[in-house]
């Protein structure tokens, strides 16, 4: 059997099937055919306009938590929050489960998804590995599927129209970051991380 | 089905964290168990270590937490003259009469739809990888997609009810504060999280041709 380099085959996470790797052109996307998984895409991304992304997706993040979500009002009396105000209230409120739950899925882990992401693509455009960049490879593996920014907009949607019953309900410009780092996640969920390891090179590492 | 070579006939393993094509064998004077890939450093394993075990244990341990996040209200809301306690069934069924049935659907289906489903998806999963079963492989690796792609949004009442008691603090007029039910919904989200990134898919193929 004859592998000349482990890069030239391709195997289905979901049913191990082995393949030959092939170049991918423009819009092309390898599917498994025993179990129809999508084993690669062609990535119509540059390095270049993905760190772009990432970079505005920051500035997004950023003022997404600064601002206030959602105000209420109540005969004159008016109640917003960010959502680090949620986060503490709950954790005052007993439900300090919810309340790392909410600062890890929420705060940390996207914030942490970003950098590292932006870390890696700057060195990534010279081609280069960053450094560090086989341990955050490994963590962005793990935090992947923890990030749910795109949950707590639906979540505020609903909220907003539960609460719009018995109060004034302002929206407020956070609820308008959020919504455009939700279509910049949605954008971004298309792109495969992995192909960071085939695109940098390791020598200089 | 097909005539396609699979991974572990030909000895090799396909790295779970960064998908390299690796040689299933020790490195010189290594132990199986110690087998890491060259790449990224992670231990490779043929299947994923454990994996009916960890995944039966997650997912009874996400329906134990389940039931009370039914049965256990989840939010209350207070104001001068009554106080009323929410379930997530509840709170559904007043979104559905008072606010938007749109969206009454949309909870309905993250907070009981999605969970139930992946505990049926899930055990039925189990249950026929573990005798083998080659019937409708496809179609099964298909449903574990689905569970692994919509699992995470059955926290939408967790955060619904989140930021309804950040907001909702009107002194005597009006409060809301979280129940337990919230903690035990939340904790079920991640409980079958963490099940279904145990179980690994691709012993749904394993029975029929690679058994020896």
């Amino acid at each position: 059997m004859d592998l000349a380099s482990p890069q030239a085959l391709l195997i289905c996470e979901y049913c191990d099937t082995v393949y030959r790797r092939r170049t991918l052109a423009r819009g092309e996307v390898a599917q498994c055919t025993c179990c129809e998984a999508i084993l690669e895409r062609h990535h119509g991304l540059s390095v270049n306009a993905m760190l772009a992304l990432v970079l505005t997706a920051m500035i997004v993040f950023v003022l997404a938590n600064m601002w206030p979500i959602v105000t209420l009002g109540l005969n004159g009396q008016y109640s917003s929050t960010t959502l680090w105000g949620m986060i503490i209230q709950m954790w005052q409120q007993q439900a300090q489960v919810v309340s790392v739950l909410a600062a890890a899925t929420l705060f940390f882990f996207p914030l942490v998804k970003m950098l590292s992401l932006g870390w890696l693509l700057w060195f990534g455009r010279q081609g280069r590995r960053a450094p560090g960049f086989v341990p955050i490879m490994v963590t962005l593996h793990y935090i992947g599927p923890w990030t749910m920014s795109e949950v707590f907009v639906l979540g505020a949607l609903v909220a907003i129209v539960k609460a719009r019953v018995y109060f004034e309900v302002v929206a407020d410009p956070g609820i308008y970051a959020y919504a455009v780092l939700t279509l910049l996640i949605t954008i971004f969920a298309s792109v495969d991380v992995r192909q960071l390891w085939d695109l940098t090179t390791e020598a200089p590492a | 089905m097909s005539a396609l070579p699979r991974a572990t006939e030909l000895g090799l393993i396909g790295c779970q964290v960064c998908g390299l094509v690796c040689r299933d064998a020790p490195a010189d004077g290594a132990s199986r168990d110690e087998m890491a890939c060259p790449r990224c450093g992670s231990a490779l394993h043929r299947r994923k270590p454990a994996s009916y075990a960890r995944t039966w244990a997650l997912l009874i341990a996400a329906f134990l937490m389940y039931i009370p996040a039914n049965v256990v209200p989840i939010m209350r809301t207070a104001s001068l003259n009554d106080i009323d306690d929410n379930t997530i069934l509840t709170g559904v069924v007043e979104l559905w009469v008072k606010g938007s049935p749109y969206l009454a659907v949309i909870v309905f289906t993250a907070s009981i739809v999605v969970p139930m489903l992946k505990f049926l998806v899930m055990g039925t999963l189990l249950v026929s990888s573990q005798r083998g079963s080659g019937w409708a492989q496809s179609q099964r690796t298909k449903l574990f997609r689905l569970v692994e792609l919509i699992g995470y949004w059955s926290m939408l009442d967790v955060f619904v009810v989140s930021l309804l008691t950040a907001l909702v603090r009107f002194n005597l007029l009006s409060r809301v504060e979280p129940l337990p039910g919230v903690i035990f919904f939340g904790l079920t989200v991640v409980l079958t999280m963490l099940a279904s990134m145990s179980f690994d898919p691709r012993l749904i193929w394993d029975g029929w041709d690679t058994d020896d």
